[in-house]
Formats: structure tokens, C-alpha cells, sequence
């Protein structure tokens, strides 16, 4: 097996190209991030480690804009992310321009697997080690959408999903607790899934929120993000007391 | 509302009457021929070739002005090489009813009527004085079927059908096909004129 990881073009006597799982396993040393696809609403929010005291946390942003209507979050190596990130948004551009329309978020998603699979059939070359998640809401339509890419170049629609660290455990979480939802219940339930790897507060956690309404990708400040971490902890309080029962008679 | 004539020349040559000058690139759009009849046939049709591969991709259909711009930015990388192509593009989409003016020099123009050939001037007469913008779908007909006569009248290298198409919600549909010669008689009907000498049949002697 040791000879078959070295060059990414060939395939190894099972069938495994080596190269594209390793590059799966760095997805998986990376950030937590959730994506969660409302009624009119699409957010993204990934774990932060500790920023140190003396960084411009400004310049070191997880969830970026492709377009007015489209934003990706995604997990594994940053710097192939920012390759990656630059060629879709020339790609968003150069759409805007022969086609005189914005791409759809399907479109952008396609174009993003489709480098990453181009990646995975060349020469001398490696995949990138990086897992993406893109919600947008397509033009005219403005239906949203959540789409993920990873290193093979497959890509798929979600309705909520999570990569990085400790996917499967969030996953699970928004299999069990997913229901269509909007506006503040959507940021809520994304907020719920990463809280339960992540260390609960504000600082820890980078939320961004698209809606179908406002152009453009909206951040949300500490502030915001810790009011409602609060809002879930007295939440989750409240069901365990009720669990609990009321105080039995005797 | 979309209408041709049908006249081929070649120099002083009337080569066809009967040349199809609205191209059907896919069930809701059209295209015009003007300039190079095998130039704006070959282009028409790889313009409906990429739009099909664009719906196919997408799954959705390709807007007017992107088709529009995809057959542009063709005719502009050819630019220099004596393409001759006068096109304009009809079309409905999400956006409503789309007409696009595209040429051979990469030109590309949005607009509510066109008119382009050799007999566009005398088409343009007639469109220009009789167009408002909310005329119903009889009254338009019948101006760009005016237009064309008008200009088959007076420009040698126009003649033969004048075609009128009607692009819609739903699509294109053809509304009329109506010969020119004939349509003369029909604008300028001739009254019977009162002969004073009548020639009698010679009778056998």
C-alpha cells in the first residue's frame, strides 16, 4: 500500500486513490463548521480557535463572500482555501460578464468541485485539503441553497450540514433537531449544532448570516452571538428542569 | 413580434425567394438573418447548440441577453476576419420579452425595435411612425408586416415572403407568410377602370 500514495494519478490495487483520502483526514484536523439552509434564511458559523491578543481578527475571517449572494465556509488548509476562494470569485465575475446574469449557487458549486476533481487527475500536483460549504440564494429565484464540496470534487445539496472537526457528532445533532425554519430560529440552530464540540461564547464562534431580503453577507458581532448563546443555555436549562418533572407529591 | 422577407441576391441575381431569414434557435427564441446567409445560419445554429448545452448544465434556460451575449462575444472574437452577420435576437425569459441587436463587429444593443438589412431604412419609416409601446399583438403584426412591404417595395435586394413571428410566454409561433407582390395589391388595390374604346374579337371571315 506504502507505494501506492505518492503520485496522485494512480489508483491502488482496491480502488483507493490515497492522496484524496489523506486530504479528506486533513478536512478533518480542521475547524468545525455548520451550514444551515432556512425558509429565507442561509448561515454559516464555524469554530474560532482563541485569536491571539495581538491579531487583527478582522484579516483572519472564516466565512467569505464569493459574490453579493453567495458565501462559503470551509475546513481544512486555509492557503489552498484562499486559492480556491480567488478562483471562484473570478469565476462569480466572469459569469456576471458573458452571461449577463449572477451564477447561481449551484453553478458556483459545480465550478468549485470541478477544480477540486481537476486537482485529483493531474500530474504532479495534489488535492486541496479542504472541505466547502456555500450557501446562497440563486437570482430571480431567490430560493436558498446549501451545498458541500470536498477534496474527491463530489459536491451535494443539504439541508443542514457540518465539516472539520467532529462532523459525524454534529450531523447527528442536526438529524435529530433539524425542522424547516427562518430567520432567528435558523442562526439558533446552527449556533445549537457547533455548540456541542465547541466551547460555549461568543469568542469562539464566527457566525455569518444571508437572507433573502438583504444583499450581502452579514457577520454577526460578539455581542450578538453571545446573547444568543444565552438564549440557548436558559433554553437548555428550561428542558432539563422540565425533564427533571415537577416536584412529586408525596 | 419578429418579421422577415425572404429574398437571396447575388449582386443584381435574385438567387432564392424563399430563403428562411427567422431562425429558430430553440422553441421560445428567434434570430433574423441579414448580411451573409451562411455566416448568420451557422452562427444561429451554434448558438442554439450552447444554449441547449447551457440549459442541460444548468438546468434552466439561458436567458436573452445571455444568449445574446454568448453569440456576441463569438462574432467579436472573429472580428477582422469578414464574418457578415446582422442579427437581432427575440426572445422571452424570467425577465419578460428581450430583443438584442448583435452584429458581426461584436456590436451588441439592447432595444424595443430594430430593423437591420439592406432595406432597413424604409423598414424603419414605416416601424418608427406606426410603433407605440403598447400596441396589441394584431396591431404589431400588422405594422412589422407593413414594415417589411415597404421595404421589399422599394429595396431591390428585399422580396419574396414577408414572415411574421409572434414571441410569447410560451414561445414563438408563426402568424403569417404572406407574399409581397401579393400584399401590394392588398394595400393598393387596383379599381377596375372604365374602358371608352373596347376591342371586339375579330370575327371569321
Amino acid at each position: 500500500m506504502a507505494r501506492y500514495d505518492r503520485a496522485i494519478t494512480v489508483f491502488s490495487p482496491d480502488g483507493h486513490l490515497f492522496q484524496v483520502e489523506y486530504a479528506l483526514e486533513a478536512v478533518r484536523k480542521g475547524n468545525a463548521t455548520v451550514g444551515v439552509r432556512g425558509t429565507d434564511t442561509v448561515v454559516l458559523a464555524v469554530e474560532k480557535k482563541s485569536t491571539p491578543k495581538l491579531q487583527d481578527s478582522r484579516s483572519a475571517r472564516k466565512i467569505v463572500s464569493l459574490d453579493n449572494h453567495i458565501a462559503l465556509a470551509c475546513a481544512g488548509l486555509k492557503a489552498d482555501a484562499r486559492v480556491l476562494i480567488n478562483k471562484a470569485r473570478i469565476e462569480c465575475q466572469s459569469h456576471r460578464l458573458t452571461l449577463e446574469d449572477p451564477v447561481t449557487v449551484e453553478y458556483i458549486t459545480r465550478y468549485i468541485a470541478g477544480l477540486q476533481q481537476k486537482y485529483t487527475q493531474s500530474g504532479g500536483v495534489r488535492p486541496f485539503g479542504l472541505s466547502t460549504l456555500i450557501v446562497g440564494f440563486d437570482p430571480y429565484s431567490r430560493l436558498p441553497s446549501l451545498y458541500q464540496t470536498d477534496p474527491s470534487g463530489t459536491f451535494s445539496a443539504w439541508k443542514a450540514n457540518a465539516t472539520g472537526r467532529n462532523s459525524n457528532s454534529i450531523r447527528e445533532f442536526l438529524e435529530k433537531n433539524y425542522k424547516e425554519s427562518s430567520g432567528q430560529e435558523t442562526i439558533k440552530l446552527a449556533i445549537r449544532a457547533l455548540l456541542e464540540v465547541v466551547e460555549s461564547g461568543g469568542k469562539n464562534i464566527e457566525v455569518a448570516v444571508m437572507t433573502r431580503e438583504e444583499t450581502g453577507l452579514r457577520q454577526l458581532e460578539e455581542a450578538e452571538i453571545d446573547a444568543i448563546v444565552a438564549e440557548i443555555e436558559a433554553e437548555k436549562a428550561a428542558a432539563e428542569a422540565a425533564k427533571k418533572g415537577p416536584p412529586k407529591e408525596t | 413580434m419578429v418579421a422577415a422577407d425572404s429574398r437571396a441576391s447575388m449582386g443584381g441575381y435574385i438567387s432564392s425567394q424563399s430563403v428562411k431569414k427567422i431562425i429558430e434557435i430553440n422553441p421560445y427564441m428567434l434570430g433574423t438573418m441579414a448580411g451573409g446567409a451562411a455566416d448568420c445560419q451557422f452562427w444561429h445554429r451554434n448558438l442554439g447548440i450552447k444554449c441547449r448545452l447551457h440549459a442541460l448544465a444548468n438546468k434552466r434556460r439561458i436567458s436573452v441577453s445571455g444568449a445574446s451575449k454568448l453569440l456576441a462575444n463569438m462574432l467579436y472574437s472573429y472580428r477582422g476576419m469578414g464574418l457578415s452577420v446582422g442579427t437581432m435576437i427575440a426572445g422571452w425569459d424570467e425577465t419578460g420579452p428581450g430583443l438584442y441587436y448583435v452584429d458581426n463587429e461584436g456590436g451588441r444593443l439592447k432595444g424595443d425595435r430594430f430593423s437591420v438589412g439592406s432595406g432597413s431604412p424604409y423598414a424603419y419609416g414605416v416601424l418608427d411612425s406606426g410603433y407605440k409601446y403598447d400596441m396589441s399583438v394584431e396591431e404589431t403584426s400588422e405594422l412589422a408586416r407593413r414594415s417589411i412591404y415597404h421595404a421589399t417595395f422599394r429595396d431591390g435586394a428585399s422580396g419574396g415572403v414577408a414572415s411574421v413571428y409572434h414571441v410569447g410566454p410560451e414561445g414563438w409561433t408563426k402568424l403569417s407568410g404572406d407574399d409581397v407582390e401579393e400584399l401590394h395589391y392588398h394595400y393598393y388595390p387596383v379599381a377596375p377602370a372604365i374602358a371608352e374604346q373596347v376591342m371586339e374579337e375579330a370575327t371569321a371571315e
